[in-house]
């Protein structure tokens, strides 16, 4: 995954230099970076936009309020490829038409969840949406950074298991 | 010293498969001296490989070549190409089951006198009962070392446990414990280490605290000199002479290349899919619908089990994935009671899974807040699975498909649809799993659909007479003397029992009499 730390640009820098600011990430010429300029995601095949609407489209799917943008990004990365490319530019020129028709200016551009979820559920069945949503499931869900968040402690042989760890520490019952 | 058998060898016992059946086959024999090639689709791992992480161990263990799926269950709608989450591996899937090990109740050997006929389900008696698999479930208990039989201690009970022990015992459950486990539970009493609660159990025990046929009873068989193992070596077709005699069989080596190893006996154990998928794949002129196929029984009257989960959130931390994966039972339910408006029974066990697997399992296609808001309190999750007494039905089972595997063999297509007993069956048990953890103060519960399949039965099922099953009362195919079945595809009926006990007891009764047919010469 390539995540190029912008701390060297001024959030002025960045959001001169963006196309379109959605709710979530500011789009600059060939990367999105967040607001704060904590990370950004470089794209070499598919559009800074086209990034944008899949980081979107992640959140909404499996929205988490307490996972920060940057896994999220992690988990769409892989379609910024040459393979993936005709499939994104599809699947997202169809769900800005599906928001269009529904009075939006783009899927990213409307600014209420339960609106932008509406119209996923119009595009449920699409092999795109099913493609991103079931990669989701371990690009999302199998990034051990995020498993603290989550609090599951994954691997737990090298410490010994939980025999004296807690594996009967419940305390409420 | 491990054997090493000439390919024109025709005095060995060849076995196709090494799990529960046979790898515990394999071992029993190489004991008496039977000379044994156990081919293995699989590779070889050992405790020290095995991975603390669900998809990692996931994508090293499991069977992972092509299947097909087709029918109203779930199953094919969600995970179409994975009808079961088995393993591909020497030891087969007990390097991945969770330990349990319990006998059938008497009059589950007995199903269709018990329950009488019902509709749309092929029900049948076994040919043997509780009283003939005494001595060999002993013996069985014995070797795997399972807690609560002879005088091994139970486990401790980890949060899971102590979360689903209280939800029991306040709707009046006694049966309650933490299990009958082929597990280590204490340093005195067997000679591998005793557990360390570290989770994983489904994806092999590190510690080799848990029996598996990888690390003991392979190398057993092996250190006498009797055994050899041939790993990554799948079986493409079963031989026959002009007798109607099985020879041998084709199976491509590690390299891809074809061999034949002659054989005189043949025993088949490569699961309730590969086993009728075998069968049918080496069909001839003299048997086209087949071997072992007269009955036309070979890949029918497939089960599953009757599963479910039942998660639950509670307003204070379980951190249920601490310790032994299945960490307790409840067995009032197992009981035959047609009042509850179905017949058979069911067992309620502790179940958990990691992030990423609850991710992928919880509410398989699911998204949204819905979805996610579960996942949120997953440390507050607690968890159990329901393993119950499915419906032998004849639509339900094993055909060969269109698809091919890499060696160019037919794959297995799984067709299952739930019989309305199962649906009741599985509603109550959801019910009152849920009304255990409501009980202890759950503030939200998940009716969680089965998973890909882990208990598969039933697909040469044993029978008294040839017309209704593929094998007799020792495995012995009803067609051919010397060709044998040796897993959980012999299943007459599943019962509501974890599965594993009851192959590895019939794999040491069934070693004991192809030895002494052998001896005897009559085969």
């Amino acid at each position: 995954m390539t995540r190029h730390d912008l701390r060297g640009l001024t959030r002025r820098q960045l959001l001169t230099r963006s196309l379109s600011a959605g709710a979530l990430a500011v789009v600059g010429t060939g990367f999105i970076a967040a607001p704060d300029a904590a990370w950004a995601v470089e794209v070499t095949a598919i559009t800074p936009e086209q990034m944008a609407t899949l980081l979107q489209m992640a959140r909404d799917i499996y929205p988490h309020d307490q996972v920060p943008d940057r896994f999220y990004a992690v988990a769409v990365k892989g379609y910024d490829s040459a393979e993936q490319k005709d499939f994104v530019a599809e699947g997202v020129t169809a769900l800005d038409a599906a928001a269009k028709a529904a009075g939006f200016d783009s899927y990213v551009a409307a600014g209420w969840e339960e609106d932008r979820v509406k119209l996923l559920q119009s595009i449920e069945t699409t092999p795109f949406f099913q493609t991103i949503r079931a990669g989701l499931v371990t690009g999302l869900y199998n990034q051990k950074e995020v498993w603290p968040i989550f609090g599951y402690q994954g691997e737990s042989y090298s410490q010994g298991g939980y025999i004296e760890r807690g594996f009967n520490d419940i305390d409420w019952l | 010293m491990v054997a090493k058998f000439d390919l024109n060898d025709d005095s060995v016992v060849v076995i196709i498969g090494t799990g529960a059946g046979g790898g515990v086959l394999a071992n029993e024999l190489a004991q008496k001296g039977v000379k044994v090639v156990a081919l293995e689709a699989g590779g070889r791992y050992l405790p020290e490989d095995y991975i603390n992480d669900e998809w990692d161990s996931f994508g090293q263990l499991a069977w992972l070549d092509a299947r097909t799926t087709s029918g109203s269950w779930r199953v094919h709608k969600d995970f179409a190409t994975l009808p079961a989450w088995i393993v591909k591996a020497v030891g087969g899937t007990t390097t991945h089951w969770a330990g349990a090990s319990i006998r059938f109740q008497d009059h589950e050997w007995k199903a269709l006198t018990t329950y009488g006929a019902v509709e749309g389900a092929n029900l049948l008696d076994w040919p043997i009962d509780s009283a003939e698999m005494a001595p060999w479930y002993e013996k069985a208990e014995e070797k795997l070392g399972v807690t609560r039989t002879g005088n091994r201690p139970g486990l401790p009970g980890n949060n899971n446990y102590l979360v689903f022990e209280k939800g029991a015992k306040a709707l009046g459950y006694k049966e309650v414990h933490t299990g009958r486990m082929a597990i280590q539970s204490s340093d005195t009493t067997g000679n591998r280490i005793s557990c360390q609660q570290t989770g994983f159990c489904f994806q092999g025990c590190k510690w080799g605290a848990k029996w598996s046929a990888a690390y003991t009873d392979i190398p057993e068989g092996e250190a006498t000199g009797n055994l050899e193992v041939r790993e990554r070596s799948h079986v493409a077709r079963i031989l026959h002479n002009e007798a109607g005699k099985v020879t041998g069989v084709e199976y491509f080596d590690k390299d891809g290349a074809l061999q034949m190893q002659k054989a005189r006996i043949v025993c088949v154990a490569g699961n309730s899919f590969e086993s009728p998928r075998l069968l049918l794949n080496s069909a001839s002129s003299m048997f086209p619908d087949g071997l072992a196929n007269s009955s036309g029984m070979v890949g029918k009257n497939y089960m599953r089990h009757t599963t479910g989960s039942v998660y639950a959130i509670f307003d204070k931390p379980v951190r249920m994935w601490r310790g032994t994966t299945m960490a307790g039972i409840v067995q009032d339910e197992a009981r035959h009671d047609p009042s509850r408006g179905f017949v058979g029974g069911y067992e309620l066990e502790t179940l958990s899974l990691g992030l990423p697997f609850m991710a992928a399992f919880l509410n398989p296609g699911g998204w949204g807040r819905g979805f996610t808001t579960a996942l949120d309190h997953y440390e507050n999750m607690a968890g159990m699975w329901i393993v119950g007494e499915d419906m032998p039905q004849l639509t339900n089972g094993v055909t060969l498909s269109e698809t091919k595997d890499q060696h160019g063999l037919p794959v297995a297509n799984v067709n299952f649809d739930d019989h309305p007993n199962d649906v009741a069956m599985r509603n109550h048990a959801y019910k009152q799993g849920i009304a255990m953890y409501e009980a202890v103060g759950a503030t939200r519960a998940f009716p969680t659909p089965p998973y890909p399949s882990t208990h598969n039965l039933g697909t040469n099922r044993m029978s008294e007479k040839a017309k209704d099953g593929v094998v007799n009362k020792w495995g012995q195919t009803h067609d051919i003397a010397n060709l044998f079945v040796s897993d959980g595809s012999q299943f007459t009926t599943g019962a509501a029992e974890n599965p594993t006990l009851t192959i590895v007891a019939l794999a040491i009764r069934q070693a004991d009499h192809i030895a002494s047919e052998m001896s005897a010469g009559n085969i």
